[in-house]
């Protein structure tokens, strides 16, 4: 089961394969969702036979995340609702969009945004309903700015994320909070522990975080103002994420953490007041508005704000009436939607005021249309009417100040009536002569609606099919069996009466309908204001600040961090008292001393120098000298690495410099002196530095461990390179893979350059006794590699180093012979080399995993050869390192 | 010896931080190639320097015979030299780049606009 929960994420990528493949057969993708559904169903039987389950798979067990599902009713019921209403949608939408460049990109992005939203309401685990959670506001995002081209439509996608991510934040320090309070993550734990939750201090904290989350996900006022906005979606996304799913999921997140939380006078006023603050405002707005989308918007807002309304009242009533409004909205406004974008569609208009007559041109749209709005209006014998019943019932038997909230939700209740009336049967209304050229289109466009109305029509008629889904669901949310029996007819009660008059009312004011919107008074600023103003505050503030932090001058950022090292490290220096405090132990030698000299002169000399060969001739002196130095303290590894690489760079240098001019000073003395000053303080901290820890006693733990080991379980008396490919080996595989990701940028960089000439390559030495030497010398040094790489696992040697002097013997001849005759040579191009070496490197780890152990977990074969994955890596790095070399010497000499 | 090998780091850290802070690109590409130098030579330095055998266990011997070279920082320094010459080779050839784009090797210049 948990593979089809997640599944849609593979659909997702399936999905953008076979679109782009078969751009006309999109309409075959919603066969998965709606398989999906199946199956969420017959879940959904045995949750309402009482055998609601977990479902678990451990993914990260020491940061208690695990996979962990809920398959109850309440997850079930909105489960059903993102895979039946998906279903729909993707069948609307391969019509919708067919034939647009980008197809395979938006059903990628529908079908992951479907999984994380599957993901968000079926969740256990509070961390992964978290990880949901954001992938559906990251996934909201790539679908609102589908038309990227659009200003617009990238202006109200980065708004809708940066909103309901801030909740997003919110939600995730409450989990940090909750886990920290409850020590469990998992929610139908926490709800056993809500005694203690309740009481800790940090209650009203959590509570305020997980309603921050809530109400920006579901466009709560003062957060509402992003759902309009987002109607620069295609239709089908404003259908499928802002009516059905993802702007429900701050209403489920309510109802979720309602058995945790909920039912405390904090969380009770909260909910409440925010909800039918959003009922009304959302309503008001929803007749004033002229673009079907909006108009659709703002009356969904409304619907959110009933249902979280409902649900802060939170009585048994009011849970189901909340359940049953849930679905009937999902249903009509769904359909209501996908009418909209339909008739957008056909006639290339949204607004009402050009739109009338349509009833005979698209008699199916219309159908569609009219059935979802008589269903939103509250007809009886539909869905919506049974919704609006049980809403004022829950509300009418409530106690307290709930009286006043029955008038503003039949106040409410009018005027959604009345835009669900404008946005579904207006168009349709009128002279039918004045629409030419327009048709109902092919019957993924009407089908799809009708089926959404139709469907809340039939249920509307036996609503009793939904009584078992909806008590599990209810009993869910209220922490306690709560029984629901949906009917139609309930008597002559006040409610029905209620109901009657609502609809009277809408049937009045549709009459009216143009006088009312010319009438009422439209506010000029919102909430958008503020978050407009906060975000332009933002954006000041950055832009005061930034330029002095990045000035993008490299040398202000050397200059920081070396004084910063040298001031934070100096302190340290001078007041810790237990550095220093052991005697050097090495003595000095004579011709230590004459190494030193080397070193310090040629720093100074390459410091100094006006031209580029002598900085380079300098720096080499350096290199050598420090070579010199591994090779009187024990570290002849180290001493013949640097040879080589100090030879090679060199070679690179000389390559490189030869385009460059003289090193004259550029800058004024003054600046040459300060810089001067910044130098010789960082160098006497270093100095410093290094005696104080050279003369500190470290324990010995390390080295000891490596030396005992090393024969043992590395099979290698050579540490070092015991150490490289066994012990560190996952560190060399980073490292050699960092240096194949440079050698590719300085390809890249080179073959970007037009100054590169094919036929022309460049012979550095025409001398003959030179030729003759290189011819003779090149296989020795290639024998010799090999020798290194072989014995480097037992004496000084080893892969780095073998490949260094391979790559050495073919820079040789290629300076003799030119770089063509070096790649003949070579059989192989250099990146062939390169990839083979990191393919044997890596695969070289994977017989440990085939036998259960980690990855690159050294294995050897028994008997007395040295045969085991270690020297394998060894090959691979040996074979990296020299077509590394090899591809930035030959791309470089090659360059003119 | 630590004080001599102390004092040669000092000055290839002087003299790499000097031509970092120069304008030139080639005097900032020698810089990086001096640090790095100067960086191994700190690391092996405070690792422990001792004039004795490498760490290679000999032929027969069960384990290292003290006393010996460090292997630790070897290690560590071994592949920080590999490395360096990746950073260097890029660095130079992105410089080489720069130059040929912009058309100067000053700094200052590159970024100015044209």
């Amino acid at each position: 089961m948990i593979g089809f929960i997640l599944s849609p994420f593979v659909v997702a990528i399936l999905a953008a394969w076979f679109v782009s493949r078969f751009p006309r057969r999109a309409a075959l993708l919603a066969a998965w969702p709606a398989l999906l559904t199946v199956l969420l169903g017959s879940e959904m039987a045995r949750a309402v036979s009482g055998a609601g389950r977990l479902i678990e798979l451990p993914w990260a067990r020491s940061l208690g995340l695990s996979l962990s599902f809920n398959l109850d009713g309440l997850g079930l019921l909105f489960a059903i609702l993102i895979t039946s209403v998906g279903a729909l949608v993707v069948l609307y939408a391969s019509r919708y969009i067919e034939d647009h460049p980008h197809a395979s990109r938006f059903y990628a992005s529908l079908f992951a945004f479907m999984g994380a939203m599957l993901g968000v309401v079926l969740s256990d685990n509070i961390l992964t309903l978290f990880v949901f959670w954001e992938l559906t506001g990251f996934t909201s995002y790539l679908l609102i700015g589908f038309e990227h081209e659009r200003a617009a439509a990238r202006a109200a996608a980065l708004q809708a994320l940066i909103v309901t991510g801030a909740g997003g934040l919110a939600l995730l320090a409450a989990d940090v909070l909750l886990v920290d309070v409850s020590g469990t993550t998992s929610i139908s734990a926490m709800a056993a522990q809500r005694a203690s939750i309740v009481v800790s201090p940090f209650y009203n904290a959590i509570v305020g975080l997980v309603l921050l989350a809530a109400f920006t996900k579901s466009a709560q006022v003062p957060f509402h103002f992003w759902l309009p906005n987002a109607m620069e979606a295609p239709t089908p996304v404003s259908a499928y994420l802002h009516s059905a799913t993802m702007v429900k999921a701050g209403v489920y997140l309510i109802a979720r953490m309602t058995p945790v939380i909920g039912s405390t006078t904090v969380w009770t006023t909260a909910v409440m007041v925010a909800g039918a603050t959003t009922m009304v405002v959302g309503a008001y707005r929803s007749v004033q508005e002229t673009d079907l989308k909006r108009i659709l918007a703002y009356s969904t807002l409304s619907a959110l704000g009933v249902l979280t309304m409902l649900l802060g009242v939170g009585t048994p009533e009011a849970i189901i009436a909340a359940l049953v409004y849930l679905v009937a909205h999902a249903g009509y406004k769904g359909a209501l939607f996908l009418v909209a974008g339909t008739i957008d569609h056909e006639t290339g208009t949204r607004d009402i005021s050009g739109l009338a007559g349509l009833r005979r041109a698209m008699p199916r749209t219309a159908q569609a249309g009219g059935a979802a709005a008589l269903s939103m209006a509250g007809v009886p014998l539909t869905l919506g009417f049974v919704g609006k019943d049980a809403a004022y019932e829950g509300l009418l038997h409530a106690t307290d100040w709930y009286p006043w909230l029955l008038v503003l939700m039949v106040l409410a209740s009018v005027l959604l009536g009345l835009s669900g009336l404008i946005a579904g049967v207006l168009p349709f209304r009128g002279d039918p002569a004045r629409v030419k050229e327009v048709h109902d289109p092919a019957w993924p466009l009407w089908l799809p609606p009708l089926l959404l109305a139709a469907g809340g029509l039939f249920v509307g008629v036996a609503p009793s099919i939904l009584n078992g889904p909806l008590s599990t669901a209810a009993t869910a949310i209220a922490g306690m069996p709560v029984d629901v029996s949906l009917r139609v007819w309930h008597g002559l009660t006040p409610t029905l009466l209620l109901s009657l008059l609502t609809l009277a009312v809408v049937g009045l004011s549709y009459v009216f309908h143009e006088a009312v919107r010319a009438r009422t008074w439209k506010p000029r600023h919102g909430t958008e204001d503020l978050y407009e103003g906060a975000l332009s505050g933002l954006n000041a503030v950055s832009h005061a600040i930034a330029p002095a932090l990045h000035s993008a001058s490299l040398r202000t950022y050397v200059m920081v961090i070396v004084a910063t090292a040298v001031l934070v490290g100096g302190a340290a220096l001078v007041t810790d008292t237990g550095l220093g405090s052991a005697m050097p132990r090495t003595s000095i030698a004579p011709h230590d001393v004459l190494i030193v000299f080397l070193i310090v002169g040629g720093a100074i000399a390459a410091a100094l120098a006006q031209s580029t060969m002598s900085a380079v001739l300098s720096l080499g002196a350096v290199g050598y000298g420090v070579a010199t130095v591994f090779l009187s303290f024990g570290a002849p590894d180290l001493a013949m690495t640097q040879f080589s690489v100090e030879t090679l760079t060199v070679l690179i240098y000389v390559l490189v410099f030869r385009h460059f001019r003289g090193l004259g000073p550029l800058s004024s003395r003054l600046v040459r002196a300060r810089d001067g000053l910044i130098a010789v303080v960082t160098g006497i901290f270093i100095g410093g530095l290094l005696v104080s820890v050279a003369t500190t006693e470290t324990p010995r733990r390390l080295q000891d461990y490596f030396a005992e080991l090393g024969p043992t379980l590395g099979h290698g008396r050579n540490i070092v390179n015991v150490i490289l490919v066994d012990f560190r080996a996952f560190d060399t595989l980073g490292e050699i893979t960092v240096l194949a990701t440079a050698a590719l940028g300085v390809r890249g960089l080179l073959r970007f350059a037009a100054t590169r000439r094919q036929d022309h390559y460049v012979r550095l030495v025409t001398s003959p006794i030179f030729r003759t030497a290189a011819r003779l010398l090149m296989p020795l040094l290639l024998v010799f590699s090999v020798f290194l790489l072989l014995r480097g696992h037992n004496q000084p040697g080893g892969g780095f180093v073998g490949g260094l002097v391979a790559a050495a013997a073919f820079a040789l001849y290629a300076i003799a012979f030119g770089v063509h005759r070096a790649r003949q040579a070579l059989l192989v191009r250099p990146l062939t080399l390169l990839g083979a070496g990191l393919l044997i490197a890596l695969l070289s780890g994977v017989p440990a995993v085939l036998s259960g152990q980690p990855f690159l977990t050294a294995l050897w074969a028994p008997g007395s050869l040295p045969l085991g994955t270690p020297a394998m890596f060894d090959v691979g790095v040996f074979l990296v390192v020299a077509g590394v070399v090899l591809m930035m010497i030959f791309s470089l000499a090659e360059e003119s | 010896m630590e004080a001599l090998l102390a004092l040669a780091s000092g000055v290839l850290y002087a003299a790499g931080i000097y031509l970092m802070l120069r304008r030139r690109l080639a005097q900032l590409i020698i810089g990086l190639g001096l640090l790095s130098n100067g960086t191994n030579l700190l690391i092996f330095t405070a690792g422990g320097l001792t004039r004795a055998r490498p760490p290679v266990v000999p032929e027969g011997a069960a384990t290292l015979v003290q006393p010996y070279a460090d292997p630790v920082p070897q290690a560590l320094v071994l592949t920080a030299i590999v490395i360096g010459f990746g950073l260097t080779a890029f660095s130079l050839v992105l410089a080489h780049r720069v130059h040929t784009t912009a058309g100067t090797d000053d700094i200052d210049d590159v970024g100015r606009e044209r």
